[in-house]
């Protein structure tokens, strides 16, 4: 799984970002990024505690420059409340991963207990395999899908990351 | 109350004269309610002109311009007038006709994504999904158009939307969450600007067309007089500074100045105003020095350090950051600095050899300019035409240039030339080349249907000739293709649409006919006889 050992050395940079909850808006941020030449990593979007407004946590890879022109041409779109980029001292990220693994008799106890350290959570079992749901952050679920990765992975999806600023602090502050 | 009806309402409520567009059957209603307002109509030929069209009206009046069409085909011919539009800060309202709500993503007939098309050049879209939204849409649309740096904002309605009934209440105010435009600038960051100016041995202004939008070419006046600041302009930014002041240095960019490279190396301070510095002004950056300070003003944040890096930025309307500039700024000690750079300035040397084949634009164009009115408006293409217009054309006191500049369209002159002219009285002149021409040649007959009183000259060579050059630089002289052109009669064509005109051979019948032809309250056409390898510098 080289490609997880790859994504803990990027340099990621998370940006949360606040629209008005209408149809059309992440097109509208997606194409911006797809046309401009910067690149998703992950993106994740939901209603906020206000149903007119939703959050996006945007990860990205990228320096300096690349995310201040982001936030700049982020704040061009007219749905586009607030950019804050969150910082990993003072923010905290999760992110769900489900995983569909190969067991056989001899290893499912094995999977379990590995599973249980790392408090995932077995969600659905077959004759052949099992599926797992795990929360966290990037290289916790990275840890646990290199632990994992002998059995055979036969699927798995990411939620893309979620993140909130520590603190009582509001991105609207 | 219709639907149709209110949509109109809305417009007349934002003070909306004209409308240029094309019918069809998604805008059957619209054009119904049209018919019984007092909002006049302007049919073009042609969808991409009805969207020249409303730019050449913005720029001329400083108000929205406001296009119609109808659903795909008639909302896709709009694109490259929007695009042209967004690229050059033109504040549009685009209207589109779509097809029934429930066939939306159904591929019906005449069925185009425009919304998804344009959101990559306009500063906002709306598809209208329902009609009570419709009052609180155009009022936010003419808002945004016009506030901030100015854009085209398009907006698309079901036909079934426009045939609903309502009742009308427009919106007095908007608050829309992600969008507030700031217009005055730091303070804090002016008295830096202002600060690092004092200090500066050797300051110059490089002004883009920001100056022309915030329409604060006074206040830029004032300031480069008060501070006896030297002024380089980029294509945008012709006319902010008349081209006799004493500060004036001409034009940035690969069609710019010979000097300009160099006046650019030898400045300490450079003063960025409402100018993005794209590629064709590229050579300022490659020619800065490394402890160059740069301050830079734009009411768009996102253009301040993107292309350019800024010591001192300052985001905010050009023309209120200036009034603060202005109540503080002194003479600086320039007078050695502005004769070292008069001397780089005289390095230009003009083509004025004449030919008794054929005309010489430069010697044209000069000759114009000359008899021409001091508030002229002045349309020009794209290629060589365009160059050879900034370049010999003065533009001095309240003249203007409305030429595309950032996208680089051609076609655009002609139906800019109509909206102009529908928003002033002033004189209209639209030069054009033979290839330009020939992309909205059908606007003749807009012009013929109107009876315009615009001057178009032609200059036509019967090639693409700046493509042609471009060849040559990139292949070696003598290697081009795909640039000729059989050219139709054009005097013949224009009659033909009602507009009298006459072919010059050279520039002693051109200077026979020009004076008359800017008199004329009637369309007119000069077509002059250029020399195919007449080069663009």
């Amino acid at each position: 799984m080289q490609h997880f050992k790859e994504e803990i050395k990027i340099n990621r940079r998370v940006l949360s970002v606040l629209v008005e909850n209408q149809s059309g808006v992440l097109s509208k941020i997606a194409g911006l990024f797809s046309r401009r030449g910067y690149n998703i990593d992950s993106l994740s979007v939901g209603e906020t505690e206000n149903p007119k407004i939703s959050r996006m946590t945007i990860t990205i890879a990228d320096d300096d420059y690349i995310i201040e022109q982001i936030t700049k041409q982020l704040y061009k779109l007219i749905p586009v409340i607030k950019v804050i980029e969150l910082k990993p001292d003072n923010a905290v990220y999760r992110e769900l991963v489900l995983v569909k693994i190969k067991t056989t008799l001899e290893t499912r106890a094995s999977l379990i207990e590995t599973t249980n350290i790392f408090r995932g959570k077995i969600i659905d079992v077959s004759k052949d395999t099992m599926t797992v749901e795990l929360t966290g952050d990037s290289n916790k679920i990275s840890a646990y899908i290199e632990m994992i990765t002998p059995y055979g992975i036969v699927e798995f999806v990411r939620s893309g990351f979620a993140g909130l600023q520590r603190g009582n602090i509001k991105i609207t502050d | 109350m219709k639907t149709s009806d209110i949509i109109i309402k809305c417009l007349e409520k934002e003070n909306v004269k004209f409308i240029f567009g094309y019918p069809g059957g998604a805008v059957l209603p619209l054009y119904e309610s049209l018919r019984h307002s007092n909002i006049d109509h302007i049919l073009v030929r042609h969808e991409q002109s009805a969207a020249h069209c409303a730019s050449g009206y913005a720029r001329a009046s400083k108000e929205v311009g406001v296009c119609l069409a109808t659903s795909g085909p008639g909302a896709t011919n709009l694109i490259t007038g929007i695009a042209t539009a967004y690229m050059d800060s033109i504040p549009l309202v685009v209207i589109t006709g779509q097809v029934n709500s429930n066939l939306i993503g159904k591929d019906v007939f005449q069925e185009a994504d425009i919304v998804g098309s344009t959101e990559p050049f306009t500063k906002h879209n709306y598809l209208v999904k329902k009609a009570e939204d419709i009052p609180k849409i155009i009022k936010e649309a003419f808002y945004i158009a016009k506030t901030g740096r100015p854009g085209p904002v398009l907006i698309d309605i079901p036909v079934d939307i426009q045939r609903q009934k309502m009742k009308f209440n427009y919106p007095s105010n908007i608050n829309i969450l992600g969008y507030k435009p700031t217009y005055k600038g730091h303070l804090g960051q002016i008295k830096r600007a202002l600060n690092k100016l004092k200090g500066s041995k050797r300051p110059l202004i490089c002004v883009g067309g920001g100056i022309i939008c915030a329409n604060a070419v006074d206040e830029f006046r004032e300031f480069v007089n008060k501070g006896q600041i030297p002024v380089i302009h980029t294509l945008m930014g012709i006319g902010a500074l008349n081209e006799d002041s004493t500060y004036h240095l001409g034009m940035i960019g690969i069609h710019g100045n010979k000097g300009s490279k160099n006046i650019v190396s030898q400045a300490d301070l450079i003063m960025i105003i409402g100018a993005r510095i794209a590629d064709r002004a590229h050579n300022l950056i490659q020619s800065l020095n490394n402890d160059i300070d740069i301050i830079h003003i734009d009411i768009d944040p996102a253009e301040v350090g993107k292309n350019i890096k800024s010591h001192v930025p300052i985001v905010g309307d050009a023309k209120t950051i200036l009034q603060e500039f202005n109540k503080k700024i002194t003479n600086l000690d320039t007078k050695d600095w502005i004769n070292q750079l008069q001397i780089i300035k005289s390095t230009e040397k003009e083509n004025n050899i004449l030919d008794e084949k054929y005309v010489n634009p430069k010697v044209a164009l000069n000759y114009l300019s000359d008899k021409a009115h001091n508030d002229c408006i002045v349309t020009a293409d794209v290629g060589q035409n365009q160059i050879w217009t900034i370049k010999n054309f003065k533009f001095m006191g309240k003249r203007s240039i409305f030429t595309s500049g950032g996208l680089g369209t051609m076609g655009y002159s002609l139906p800019a030339s109509i909206g102009a002219q529908f928003a002033s009285t002033n004189k209209v002149i639209c030069v054009t080349g033979d290839g330009g021409l020939q992309m909205s040649l059908g606007e003749l007959g807009t012009i013929g249907q109107n009876d315009l009183p615009i001057l178009i000259i032609l200059f036509n060579n019967n090639r693409l000739g700046m493509v042609r050059e471009l060849q040559y630089n990139a292949y070696g002289k003598g290697n081009y293709y795909g640039v000729d052109l059989k050219n139709p009669d054009f005097i013949l064509l224009s009659k033909a649409y009602g507009i009298d005109g006459i072919r010059v051979n050279n520039n002693k019948e051109f200077e026979k006919v020009v004076e008359n032809a800017l008199k004329s309250d009637k369309p007119y056409l000069i077509e002059c006889m250029v020399n195919p390898d007449f080069a663009t510098l």
